[in-house]
């Protein structure tokens, strides 16, 4: 029962921990949810094509990479409106894989099934990469300088202007370390939990993710097991219905919503998130 | 648009050609195109209010469901009640959840980008459950609710077309909209308390209370746009009821520039485009979800555009 939590919390708690580094650094990274789709499906097509499933990794990091730059580039350096790019970009990406499934694919809704990364006892290897990924990211946020820096630009950026750090150029690492997750998230998806791609398929997880980096309170530890316990109530959603009991299934699909919901009414105005978090940086010259 | 059909290798003359025939070649493709147009003015509307209040409301799309919701809950409850009160049920239905989103954000601190979006989804499994649940037609084996009677429908201006009367309510209520905003007191207000909410404090006004009221003004109109889809066109609600009017509102909001005459145009190039792109799809190997990509684009080259000018300003004003 844990290790499936684990396994179907993976692509929520990959994404929320890239997220946290991006919001630490003030960019709320609202198209998240697109470029988990993005990544799942080009993982998908690479692995297809390819046959090897580490080409679809590969393939789905490079996607969300472009994708989370294009979308940096709009929002650090024209210092466009976080919310409406995301927004944007979320459409995009909506558009983009649908149109390219079924003209790669057809619209018969056959299924595609493509070969998945090896398995380590019950899990795969992404799995590790988030068990690895979280002291690691944990640490360089709060041991490394640069940890210290991205959270400055996050919090009073023109502190980390003045002690010579250059916050266009941290946000934009910021946000292409939150892409890079989001790409493995959307790989795990497509390759490692479905072995296929379907119409966005990501439904929701990427905001999801968004809502457990607020839940977490933007400390990497917690929002993993914020996620933790979200993806569990989505194994618990498989569990329940092999068991055949007897609950509304709907309810069980908005479980995780409406849990994050309650725990976000419940934590109530507590400790606040990054205070620049959405506001673009302009240098004053 | 051109951009779009380089990047799928559609031929541009052609694919222009089939969309403009799509949506306004004669009275069924003009209808079309209105019909398409209707809820995302409804929705887009909505968004300007909340968005000039400063609230970033993502929930057009649970907003709509809850005012769909609303309304085949009274129909089941009230057989006989007439359109116009079906409309009403809508308009608290969308109503109440986003003022629930607002006074979240308010009261509570919980990020309304984010609410909103949670909120987006219980909403969208709720109406499963309902439309296979209580509101579920007993006729019938797919989760659908009861059908309206012709009765309490929407007038339809002709048997041909789907076209309704709510397409004029739409428009009607966009331009009310635009005098309330630009003209009164109170629109004013709202768009005082998003642009500088100190100055709108210091100068005695409520911000909460103002933004709030904006919240609520944007969900009614979201969940009446779902109040028209339902009593204007399907008659019944399912599972698919939304086809994503709620999130478009977002990109027809913002490339209408937060202005109820600009959503109207934007609405209405939105509306020809899917019109256009499902006819578009059928006579050519395009599939109409390039529709998006071409949103995208168009709004990321908007906001860029509005910036880019607004730094030049600021550049000349410097010097």
């Amino acid at each position: 029962m844990f290790w499936q939590a684990l396994l179907y919390s993976t692509p929520v708690s990959l994404a929320a921990l890239g997220e946290v580094v991006g919001q630490r650094a003030g960019q709320l990274n609202i198209g998240l949810e697109g470029v988990m789709l993005s990544a799942a499906y080009a993982g998908m097509a690479a692995t297809y094509r390819t046959h090897n499933p580490w080409i679809g990794v590969l393939a789905a990091v490079l996607a969300a990479l472009l994708i989370s730059a294009f979308q940096a580039f709009f929002t650090i350096k024209m210092a466009l409106d976080q919310v409406v790019v995301g927004t944007a970009i979320n459409l995009f990406a909506m558009g983009l894989t649908n149109s390219l499934f079924r003209a790669q694919f057809g619209t018969s809704g056959k299924l595609i099934s493509i070969p998945g990364l090896p398995k380590i006892g019950e899990l795969d290897p992404l799995v590790f990469v988030l068990l690895l990924a979280v002291p690691l990211v944990i640490w360089t946020m709060r041991k490394t300088r640069w940890g210290l820096a991205v959270r400055a630009s996050g919090e009073y950026p023109d502190a980390a202007e003045s002690a010579g750090f250059s916050v266009v150029r941290l946000r934009f690492q910021s946000a292409l370390i939150a892409g890079f997750f989001a790409g493995l998230a959307g790989a795990h998806l497509s390759i490692c939990l479905a072995g296929s791609f379907a119409e966005n398929m990501t439904a929701g997880r990427g905001f999801l993710a968004i809502a457990m980096v607020t839940f977490g309170r933007w400390k990497p530890g917690w929002v993993v097991a914020a996620s933790l316990l979200v993806g569990g109530a989505e194994a618990l959603q498989y569990r329940a219905q092999a068991m055949g009991i007897h609950l509304p299934f709907q309810l069980l699909v908005a479980l995780p919503y409406i849990l994050s919901l309650v725990v976000l009414i419940v934590l109530g105005k507590g400790v606040g998130g990054p205070a620049s978090l959405g506001v673009p940086y302009r240098r004053n010259l | 648009m051109i951009l779009t059909f380089l990047i799928f290798g559609l031929p541009v003359g052609s694919s222009f050609r089939l969309i403009a025939e799509g949506a306004f070649s004669d009275k069924i493709a003009i209808s079309r195109t209105l019909v398409a147009m209707t809820p995302m003015l409804l929705t887009g509307i909505g968004m300007t209010f909340a968005w000039r209040a400063g609230m970033y409301n993502i929930g057009g799309e649970g907003q709509f469901i809850c005012g769909g919701l609303a309304g085949a809950a009274l129909f089941q409850a009230v057989p006989s009640a007439p359109s116009w009160l079906l409309l009403l049920a809508t308009c608290i239905g969308g109503m109440l959840i986003a003022v629930f989103a607002g006074w979240l954000q308010i009261k509570r601190g919980v990020p309304l980008v984010i609410s909103t979006i949670l909120l987006n989804f219980i909403a969208l499994q709720f109406l499963d459950w309902a439309c296979a649940g209580p509101l579920k037609d007993p006729v019938g084996g797919v989760p659908l609710s009861k059908r309206l009677p012709e009765t309490s429908m929407l007038l339809r201006f002709d048997r041909q077309t789907d076209l309704h009367s709510g397409t004029v309510y739409a428009l009607v209520i966009a331009a009310l909209a635009y005098i309330f905003l630009f003209l009164t007191p109170e629109g004013f207000r709202i768009r005082l308390v998003g642009q500088n909410t100190r100055v709108a404090r210091s100068n005695r006004m409520k911000p909460n209370q103002i933004q709030l009221g904006a919240m609520a003004i944007s969900g009614a109109l979201c969940g009446l746009a779902g109040g028209i889809e339902y009593v204007g066109i399907s008659g019944q609600i399912g599972t698919s009821f939304s086809q994503n009017w709620g999130f478009l509102a977002i990109p027809v909001a913002l490339l209408g520039s937060l202005h109820p005459l600009g959503v109207i145009a934007s609405a209405l190039y939105f509306g020809a485009l899917f019109a256009g792109c499902n006819n578009l799809a059928r006579y050519s190997s395009a599939q109409n979800s390039i529709i998006y990509i071409m949103q995208a684009v168009a709004v990321l080259i908007v906001v860029a555009l509005g910036q880019w000018s607004r730094q030049r300003e600021t550049k000349v004003h410097n010097e």
